[in-house]
């Protein structure tokens, strides 16, 4: 990705802190305008929210379940994981490189957004996406996800979700200063025995190049909905083109055996 | 007897058995544009050589399925938009790192091509112009049988990423078999012989690249063996190798060059319908993205 042109910012989301309030997914709801995309009970603890979608930008998950340790006497039965999930704004977006119209860009905070007035719909962001967060709305037939507040962000604003989480479970700032709070934080969680705290997203090696928001999660990042192992496809766009040009120079060649030798 | 366990072990390996990936929002129109586009490319690739080795009967029908293919291509890529009225925004920009960006402008050539061929072969004006656009039509031809199995394998779709290796031979051996096909349907068969072939050599291949393709998958294939994905992967299979045996065994009474072509051709256009399918299953089972 381009260097940003002003300091790269992102997400944080520290999942040991969440209390599942879901203030974040009514923030950015009412910032951002967010139209409203069904009132159901899912029957999936108090997650009622789902996934994360066209007109959903703040996930709240909640996995109910027993202690690990066992239950110890006077103890409640349950154990709970909260996890505030969002776009990540992936260092290489798959979303971005395959929107054949220019339509998402980075912007200048190193952040990806989609341009609404030029998306035509196509899609393609939706399959490619390896997280499954964009999604197109179907009355609208545009693709829609987190914007990461683009509007606040130029006024110099936090973002409506990290505004509005009483906990700062969602912290936002420049990346770099992120990245070292975050690692400082695993550290202190793990020396209070909390062994199974881990980042998730944070490293720039990984297979999207890092991304802007990442996680600090007490479990595997399946078990909160998150892939273990995404990948930006485009990184193998030459080997895909390259299959496709042997294919395609064996196709011109058979169609010429096909009119060589006999006359019918 | 023991009391049986109402609510199943649970497993948290997964978000409630939740998808991790969007289903793809891809509707039917985008398979039958994966189809009409690679009968329109071999098309185009039949008439050239119909030209050159004096089929003027064959090159004539061939010319007019690419542009009737091409424009069906087209005109199903731009339903399928959720905003058709700004199709035009695909050529907004050109970006290498979008297979859908760069078929839009491979199509912006070859449509025009395709159509310049056919206008001069229906009129008869312009003959030089005619074989010049037919020439370039053949040319882009190879690029528009197979660039769209590069916009499906660059997506984080398991059953087609894992299979960007096979998915370009699939739809170029797809393509060569229905425009084989098509063509043997609609030409005489004194001047459809390279048709005929194309088609069975085109059936062969694709029978073959499926299956190597859905075995080489491992774990993620077998969504071509479940539901509707196994369903059609089944029935094109059976169209596709009943189509090229009645080609070999009576291509060459007109009857049989109908109907063995035909079978041919529904093979191809049911297999796209295959590979979208599976896409769409693939999308929706978490597991595939950290198989066991």
């Amino acid at each position: 990705m381009a260097e940003p042109v002003a300091e790269r910012v992102g997400f944080f989301t520290d999942t040991s802190v969440c209390i599942g309030c879901k203030a974040c997914e009514v923030a950015c709801k009412e910032w951002n305008g967010v139209p409203e995309d069904g009132l159901q009970w899912l029957g999936t603890s108090y997650d009622n929210t789902g996934a994360l979608g066209a007109s959903t930008w703040r996930h709240v998950a909640f996995i109910e379940r027993p202690p690990a340790g066992g239950v110890a006497d006077g103890a409640p039965g349950v154990e709970w994981l909260m996890s505030s999930d969002v776009c990540k704004h992936c260092t290489h977006a798959a979303c971005l490189d395959v929107c054949p119209t220019g339509s998402l860009f980075r912007t200048e905070f190193g952040t990806v957004v989609v341009q609404a007035d030029i998306c035509n719909g196509c899609g393609y962001c939706v399959p490619a996406c390896p997280f499954g967060v964009i999604d197109k709305r179907e009355d609208d037939g545009r693709a829609w996800k987190c914007t990461l507040c683009y509007d606040r962000l130029k006024d110099g604003m936090t973002p409506a979700c990290a505004q509005a989480c009483p906990t700062t479970s969602i912290q936002f700032g420049p990346l770099d200063e992120l990245r070292a709070r975050a690692r400082q934080r695993v550290a202190s969680l793990h020396s209070a025995g909390r062994t199974d705290a881990r980042l998730y997203g944070d490293d720039p090696d990984d297979g999207v190049g890092g991304a802007a928001a990442f996680f600090l999660l007490l479990d595997q990042p399946e078990v909160y909905g998150l892939p273990s192992d995404p990948v930006v496809t485009t990184r193998d766009l030459p080997q895909m083109w390259k299959a496709a040009g042997r294919a395609a120079a064996v196709f011109a060649v058979g169609v010429a055996a096909a009119f060589a030798g006999r006359r019918r | 007897m023991r009391e049986r366990a109402v609510v199943p072990k649970a497993d948290f390996r997964s978000y409630y058995g939740k998808p991790i990936l969007k289903r793809p929002v891809w509707k039917w129109q985008i398979p039958a544009y994966f189809f009409a586009g690679g009968l329109a490319a071999g098309s185009s690739a039949l008439a050239a050589g119909a030209g050159w080795t004096g089929r003027p009967v064959l090159r004539r029908r061939a010319r007019l399925t690419a542009l009737g293919a091409i424009a069906a291509s087209t005109v199903f890529l731009i339903d399928d938009l959720g905003r058709p009225e700004r199709f035009y925004n695909m050529l907004r920009v050109a970006k290498p790192s979008s297979p859908m960006s760069m078929g839009s402008w491979l199509l912006a050539g070859y449509g025009p091509a395709v159509g310049a061929a056919a206008a001069s072969e229906v009129t008869g004006l312009l003959p030089g112009v005619g074989r010049a656009a037919g020439v370039a039509a053949a040319a882009m031809a190879p690029g528009v049988a197979t660039y769209t199995a590069v916009i499906l394998a660059d997506t984080a779709i398991p059953v087609w990423h894992q299979a960007k290796d096979d998915l370009p031979w699939l739809f170029a051996s797809g393509a060569a078999a229905s425009a084989g096909g098509v063509a043997a349907a609609l030409a005489p068969v004194a001047e459809s012989g390279p048709a005929r072939r194309l088609a069975i050599v085109g059936a062969c291949v694709e029978l073959v690249v499926a299956k190597r393709m859905e075995e080489g998958l491992g774990y993620v294939g077998r969504v071509y063996g479940e539901g509707w994905a196994g369903r059609l992967s089944a029935l094109s299979r059976r169209l596709t190798a009943s189509g090229a045996a009645v080609l070999v065994l009576t291509g060459r009474r007109r009857s049989g060059a109908v109907a063995g072509g035909l079978l041919v051709a529904a093979g191809a256009a049911v297999e796209r319908f295959a590979v979208a399918e599976a896409g769409n299953q693939s999308a929706a089972d978490p597991t595939f993205l950290s198989p066991p």
